[in-house]
C-alpha cells in the first residue's frame, strides 16, 4: 500500500537506465565467454590450416592431407563411425519401437529411457574398461564361450582392439543415444494411421513401406548422421581401449597435439579442419532433416 | 502376436547387450585375489592417494564449472526470454557448437590461442591452466546447462515475476537472485548434475592440458593394472547413475510443486 508512493521518484532514473543497459550487460558475459572459449580458439585453429610456418596464406596444408597415412586414418575413422552409426541406428530404432509400439509391458518404456540416459553418458575411459572385462582376452564372455562351447573368439579372428571391437564398444553409447533422439519421432506416429491403413486392407509390410518409413525416414537418416558425428569426434574410448594402436583421425590428432608426430604443425591444423568439416556437415544435415521430420510431430 | 514376439526379442537382445558388460565388469573387479571373490581391488583404489587427489581435483573442477556455468547461462537465458528474443537463434546456435565441434578440436584451439608466447598465456601457470580447463568445461557443458535453464524459464511467467519484483523496487541483480533463481531451482539442478556427469571423468581436455584429474588417472591405471580399472569403471558407472537419478528427482519435485499450485 505504501511502497508505490515512497519509491516512485528515486529509482525511476536508475530503472530507466537499467532497462536500456541491463539486458545487454546481462548477456555480455555470455558473448565474451563464447568468443574467447569457443569461437576464437576454433576459428584461429582453422585459419592455421591455411597458413604456412611464416603465417602466409597457402593451400599446401590441405594438399598435404592427401598423404597416404592421413587418408588411411580418415578412411578408418569414417568406416568405424559409419558402422557404429548405422548399427546404432538400426538397433536403437528396433529397441525404441519395441518399447513404444510393440505391446510390451508398460514399465519397459520408462526403464529403457532412464537407462539410455545413463548409458549414453557412460562413454570414455570407463567404457573401454568395461569392454576389456567383457570381450578382452580374459573377459567374462570370452572365457565363458571358451569354457562352455570350446569356442575361442580370438582364434576365430575377433580382436577387441581393432575395427569390430571398437565398433561394438561405440554401440554401447550409440544405441541409447538413438533411442533418446528417435523416441519423439516414434511417438509422432498416430494410431489412426494404423487403423486407417488396416481398414483399407493393407498388410503389415505395406503399412511399413508406405506409411511408417516415409514418415520416419528424415528422423532416421538425421539421427544416423548425428550418431556418425558423435563417433567421429570421440577420443577417450578409443585411446583407452587401443592405446593409440588404431590410427583413427582423433587419435592421430591427439598424438599430433602431444608431440607433433606429423612433423608439421600446420598439417595438424589442416587435420583439425578436416574433422570439423565432417562433423559440421553431418550436424547441418541432421538439423535440416530433423526440421523435416518434425512436421509430423505436431 | 508376431509383433509381440519380435518386440520381446528386440528387448531381450538389448538387455543382454547392455547388461552383460556391466555384469562382466563387476565380476572382473572382484577377481583380484586368486580363487575367491573379494573387494580387494576397490580397497586398493580407495586407499590410493593418487586416486583421492585426482578425484578431489575433479570434484572441485566440476563444482567451479557448475558455478561459472550458472552465472553465465542464467542471466543470458533470462534476458533472451524477457527482452532480447531476437538474440535467441544466435544464442541457441552458440550453445549447440560444443556438440558440433569435437572436444579435441576445442582444446587444440586453446593450446594454440593461450600458449606461453601468446597475449594471454594461460597455459604458462598451473592456476592459469586450471582456469582454462574449467572454462573449457563450462563450454563443453553449455548445451546441457542452457537447455535445462531455458526449459525451466519457459515453465514460469518471467515477465510477471520481473514486473512484480521491480515494482517493489528491486534491481535486476536482486530480481535474478531472489526471484528467478529460486523459481527455476530444479531446472538448474538438473543442468548441474548433467554438467557434473560430463566433467567428472572427462579425459581429452584434462589430458592435453596436462592436468592430473580423474579422467587421465583412469587412463593411467588402465594402462598399468588389471583389476583396478574394472573397479573404477563400476565406481564411475555408479556416479553417472546417481547423477541421472538426481536429475529425475529434481524433475519430480518440480512436477510435485507444479501440482500444488
Amino acid at each position: 500500500m505504501w511502497t508505490p508512493r515512497v519509491t516512485a521518484n528515486s529509482p525511476r532514473i536508475s530503472i530507466g537506465l537499467g532497462r536500456q543497459l541491463g539486458p545487454w550487460l546481462g548477456v555480455a558475459p555470455f558473448f565474451v565467454f563464447a568468443a574467447l572459449f569457443l569461437v576464437l580458439p576454433t576459428g584461429l585453429l582453422l585459419v592455421g590450416a591455411f597458413q604456412n610456418s611464416d603465417g602466409h596464406f597457402t593451400l599446401q596444408n590441405i594438399a598435404n592431407l592427401a598423404r597416404a597415412d592421413i587418408i588411411k586414418s580418415f578412411w578408418l575413422s569414417i568406416k568405424i563411425s559409419a558402422a557404429s552409426a548405422i548399427g546404432g541406428a538400426i538397433i536403437g530404432f528396433a529397441l525404441a519401437y519395441a518399447a513404444i509400439n510393440g505391446g510390451l509391458p508398460k514399465w519397459i518404456r520408462p526403464t529403457l529411457m532412464t537407462f539410455s540416459g545413463v548409458a549414453s553418458n557412460f562413454a570414455g575411459v570407463p567404457l573401454a574398461f568395461s569392454f576389456i572385462a567383457t570381450l578382452g582376452r580374459l573377459g567374462l564372455v570370452t572365457v565363458f564361450l571358451n569354457n562352455i562351447f570350446g569356442f575361442n573368439i580370438y582364434s576365430a579372428g575377433f580382436n577387441l582392439l581393432d575395427f569390430w571391437g571398437l565398433t561394438l564398444t561405440y554401440l554401447y553409447f550409440q544405441i541409447p543415444l538413438m533411442v533418446l533422439i528417435l523416441t519423439p519421432a516414434i511417438d509422432g506416429l498416430k494410431k489412426e494411421w494404423r487403423e486407417a491403413s488396416a481398414t483399407l486392407g493393407s498388410s503389415t509390410w505395406q503399412h511399413w513401406r508406405y506409411i511408417t518409413l516415409p514418415v520416419l525416414w528424415p528422423s532416421l537418416a538425421g539421427s544416423t548422421l548425428l550418431l556418425f558425428a558423435n563417433a567421429f569426434g570421440a577420443v577417450a574410448t578409443a585411446f583407452a581401449l587401443t592405446n593409440s594402436s588404431l590410427n583413427i583421425v582423433p587419435i592421430l590428432l591427439f598424438a599430433q597435439i602431444r608431440g607433433d608426430v606429423l612433423h608439421d604443425p600446420n598439417l595438424g591444423y589442416a587435420l583439425a579442419l578436416g574433422m570439423v568439416l565432417i562433423t559440421g556437415l553431418s550436424n547441418v544435415l541432421y538439423i535440416m532433416l530433423r526440421a523435416r521430420g518434425e512436421r509430423w510431430q505436431k | 502376436m508376431t509383433k509381440k514376439i519380435v518386440s520381446w526379442i528386440a528387448f531381450l537382445f538389448g538387455a543382454l547387450y547392455f547388461l552383460l558388460p556391466l555384469i562382466a565388469t563387476f565380476e572382473f573387479s572382484l577377481r583380484l585375489k586368486r580363487n575367491e571373490y573379494s573387494f580387494e581391488a576397490y580397497r586398493i583404489v580407495f586407499a590410493d592417494s593418487t586416486f583421492q587427489a585426482a578425484f578431489l581435483y575433479s570434484l572441485v573442477l566440476a563444482f567451479v564449472t557448475i558455478v561459472i556455468g550458472i552465472l553465465i547461462v542464467v542471466p543470458t537465458a533470462y534476458w533472451v526470454q524477457l527482452r532480447l528474443p531476437k538474440l535467441r537463434p544466435i544464442v541457441e546456435f552458440i550453445t549447440l557448437l560444443p556438440l558440433v565441434i569435437p572436444a579435441i578440436i576445442i582444446v587444440f584451439g586453446y593450446i594454440r590461442m593461450y600458449n606461453t608466447s601468446s597475449i594471454l598465456p594461460l597455459t604458462q601457470t598451473s592456476i592459469g591452466t586450471d582456469t582454462l580447463l574449467s572454462l573449457g568445461y563450462v563450454a563443453l557443458a553449455l548445451p546441457y546447462m542452457y537447455r535445462a535453464v531455458e526449459t525451466g524459464l519457459r515453465t514460469i511467467d518471467v515477465a510477471t515475476l520481473t514486473e512484480a519484483s521491480e515494482s517493489l523496487g528491486a534491481g535486476w541483480v536482486t530480481t535474478m537472485w531472489k526471484v528467478i533463481l529460486p523459481n527455476i531451482k530444479s531446472a538448474i539442478l538438473s543442468g548441474a548434475f548433467l554438467t557434473f556427469a560430463t566433467v567428472i571423468g572427462e579425459f581429452t581436455f584434462a589430458s592435453l592440458l596436462n592436468r592430473p584429474t580423474f579422467g587421465p588417472y583412469l587412463q593411467l591405471i588402465g594402462a598399468k593394472r588389471a583389476y583396478e580399472p574394472a573397479a573404477l569403471a563400476v565406481i564411475t558407472f555408479l556416479i553417472t547413475w546417481a547423477c541421472m537419478g538426481l536429475i529425475q528427482l529434481a524433475g519430480n519435485t518440480r512436477k510435485i510443486a507444479g501440482d500444488k499450485s
